[in-house]
């Protein structure tokens, strides 16, 4: 049979199970656009900027644990996506990215929209293609969606010349995936799980750190389990929140530079690290070399490049996580840390890092708080980066996985509204909110047109203080509080949300925000919220960067100064 | 942390862009690679590589990692550690007179090397040998005037032993845990 380039990648995107595609058309893609019609079963989401596409694929594929996809086309378009899959790349989330290229009589000669995309994204991307050869892209898109998914999931892209999307030839369908150079370890090494349960026997104070490789696993379960049965206390990573309730009993919260104090107490303390499905970040670890200085490591993930990258590691194990739990669920016996459970209570008595202040002032911290009492903790949240996303991780009460939806690796403002917008589209039946701020939101905020016209009812909050507020807190704390280039002087975002049709509503007092999330919830499409919050209002808990974990700064008492700048190591900031 | 001279190969798609992808992995993660040979193997759609890199023992793991990560690499193995055979191959052409070129000819016999080209004011030796050889033999070589120098860069492989990949129907990367 005779098919299209356009037809066998259309033909190969239906038979992955994609619903949705999130892209921007242009001259080089106009073959797969023209296309597009005859598979009804494709959803194309019309996006205003190629960036959006890829964070849309993003918070879809986060969302909905499925891959997936953007499109662009040549040149520019394909270069805006980077950010996006860059961000996908870092967060381990799986998306097909389909550029258009110049007809390949072109390619090489800088023709008009011409990018080496496949160059660009080489070191952002699991793995790309160029397509040369239009009979080898039926077995090009099956690969794509197959790596995308597979072991560590991450980003793919397919670049595809105009030429071999319009050009038809005789189409076989693939056989079998067979990639010899990809074959990811699942089962982790018995003797080594044997090794990992008698350090969970011998441990007194354990505790697991869990991150996003469990959402992805879908190893929730196993886990609960596993922390039940040895009582083990779980503290998360911000990628992990939502993968362990945050209101079970053995919920510590999440470490980190903005993690709970007792939370990195408790890590500073362990003796034994129970690391599940992440990677040892610096912005968990705080100073790697004094990162939990007392305590064994075990490192369970599927990404054996992981291991020993950032830390010493005890016991590696690599496999999948769920299938490694299973494993090593069945050789827990019942174990009790009374002591060391107590020992982390008080701490949490004592060290109330998600407490609230008391204050006349409309705080960011009460509105993420409503929006949990409101949404009874059932909505997924995506954020934008910096302030918002700290106090979205701090104050909303996890309950499931695939609820929080931030971009932790590459910290890309501008993610939220977009990613938002992939989970609504993904997710139709959940509320879905968009915590962001008012300098983040403005990075993606075109995005409005693509939730009304795609009538795609994401709420959104924006906690406005009229700053790049993590940055001006750095300044504050850090550098003699020299607020350079971080003052915004805001839009009116109601008359913005008006614009692009869309209710809004302002909000400047702490009476207004329950009745104005109650109204936004009410309403049945998408909904802008703007909270003017206290504009030089921190983040607490805060580990400064490059100290340890140990060395944590919680909320000033009223009176107390900020840090001395002087005093503070260089580290990657 | 004591950096060293490691000796990794690589058994890769035959396939465009496949070097840039590796060697992009060693910038990344700021190697400097000091030779890098590429050509057909035993099996007809894989290429093999050489690559000699400096660095640390866990930082050279880490990429040796990273590398096994790449879809169109099938296997790649740190053989530093490893009983190997190395050799490069050189071309080096040398000033020569025929006051000088019988003595020239004397040392290339020595090192068991060959004269390929004979002009009239040069020879060119055709060397192969572990690095150690070559340099020696340049070092004699250097005082009669070196015109040009080209050298491949080292190839290797394991003493004995089973060969980069298993037999047939064996998964290729289950066999790679150190």
């Amino acid at each position: 049979m005779k098919m299209t380039g356009a037809q066998i990648l259309c033909d190969g995107m239906v038979k992955e199970g994609v619903e949705i595609i999130f892209g921007f058309p242009g001259g080089a893609v106009l073959p797969l656009y023209d296309t597009l019609p005859q598979y009804s079963q494709l959803r194309h989401i019309l996006v205003r900027h190629e960036q959006c596409a890829a964070h849309a694929a993003d918070g879809y594929a986060r969302a909905t644990g499925k891959v997936g996809v953007c499109l662009a086309t040549s040149g520019p378009g394909a270069s805006n996506l980077v950010t996006g899959i860059a961000t996908a790349h870092l967060d381990s989330s799986p998306i097909v990215a389909i550029t258009g290229q110049v007809a390949r009589a072109f390619i090489g000669k800088d023709a008009f929209q011409e990018v080496d995309i496949t160059g660009i994204t080489l070191p952002i991307t699991k793995h790309n293609y160029l397509v040369l050869d239009t009979a080898s892209l039926g077995k090009v898109v099956r690969e794509a969606f197959h790596l995308a998914r597979m072991g560590r999931p991450g980003p793919v892209l397919i670049d595809i010349p105009r030429d071999v999307l319009a050009e038809a030839v005789d189409f076989h369908p693939p056989s079998q995936t067979e990639l010899s150079g990809y074959k990811p370890t699942l089962q982790g090494h018995p003797a080594q799980i044997k090794k990992a349960a008698k350090l969970i026997a011998e441990a007194r104070q354990p505790v697991i750190l869990a991150g996003r490789g469990i959402i992805i696993s879908g190893a929730h379960d196993e886990l609960k389990q596993l922390a039940e049965t040895a009582q083990l206390p779980v503290i998360t990573t911000l990628l992990g929140i939502g993968c362990f309730p945050e209101s079970h009993f053995l919920s510590y919260g999440m470490l980190g530079m903005h993690g709970m104090a007792y939370a990195n107490m408790a890590v500073n303390a362990a003796d034994l690290i129970i690391a599940i499905g992440m990677r040892f970040d610096d912005r968990a670890t705080g100073k790697v070399s004094a990162f939990a200085p007392d305590a064994r490591i075990i490192h369970i993930d599927i990404d054996p490049a992981e291991i020993g990258k950032n830390v010493r590691v005890d016991v590696p194990i690599v496999g999948d996580v769920k299938v490694i739990l299973q494993a090593l669920n069945k050789l827990i016996t019942p174990i009790e840390h009374i002591e060391w459970v107590k020992q982390l209570d008080t701490w949490r008595r004592e060290h109330p890092s998600i407490s609230i202040r008391d204050s006349d002032g409309l705080l960011p911290q009460y509105v993420v708080q409503q929006l949990y009492e409101v949404t009874q903790g059932e909505a997924i949240i995506a954020t934008g980066v910096g302030q918002n996303q700290m106090w979205a991780a701090q104050h909303y009460c996890y309950h499931k996985p695939n609820s929080f939806i931030s971009s932790g690796g590459l910290g890309t403002m501008g993610f939220g509204l977009p990613a938002a917008m992939g989970a609504k589209a993904g997710c139709p039946d959940s509320t879905v909110w968009c915590i962001d701020g008012d300098g983040s939101l403005q990075m993606t905020i075109q995005e409005l047109a693509t939730i009304v016209q795609e009538k795609l009812a994401v709420k959104i909050a924006i906690l406005n203080n009229g700053y790049l507020g993590m940055v001006r807190q750095w300044q504050q704390l850090f550098y003699g509080k020299r607020y350079v280039a971080t003052p915004l002087s805001g839009p009116d975002f109601v008359k913005i949300a008006e614009g692009y049709g869309l209710p809004g509503l302002l909000v400047k007092h702490r009476d207004g925000v329950r009745p104005a999330i109650e109204q936004a919830m009410a309403h049945p499409g998408p909904f802008l919220i703007d909270f003017r919050v206290e504009p030089e209002e921190n983040v607490y808990p805060m580990v400064p960067p490059g100290a340890s974990l140990a060395e944590v700064l919680e909320a000033p008492k009223p009176e107390t100064k900020a840090a001395d700048s002087a005093k503070l190591p260089v580290s990657n900031i | 942390m004591v950096v060293t001279k490691h000796t990794l190969v690589a058994l890769v798609e035959d396939k465009p862009g496949v070097l840039n992808r590796v060697a992009s992995l060693f910038r990344r993660r700021g190697f400097n690679i000091e030779s890098i040979a590429v050509g057909h193997s035993e099996k007809p759609n894989l290429s093999r590589m050489t690559i000699v890199v400096d660095g640390t023992t866990t930082s050279v793991e880490q990429v040796r990692k990273q590398l096994d990560k790449l879809p169109d690499v099938i296997k790649v193995s740190d053989i530093t550690e490893d009983n190997i055979i190395a050799r490069e191959l050189a071309l080096i052409k040398v000033h020569a007179t025929s006051a000088t070129r019988s003595e020239i000819i004397e040392i290339v016999d020595i090192f068991r090397a060959n004269i390929v080209d004979v002009a009239a004011d040069s020879v060119t030796i055709e060397a192969t040998g572990d690095e150690e050889k070559i340099g020696s033999l340049l070092k004699l070589v250097r005082g009669f005037g070196i015109k040009e120098i080209a050298r491949t860069g080292r190839i290797a492989m394991s003493r004995g032993g089973p060969g980069l990949l298993p037999l047939e129907g064996k998964s290729a990367k289950a066999n790679n845990k150190k």
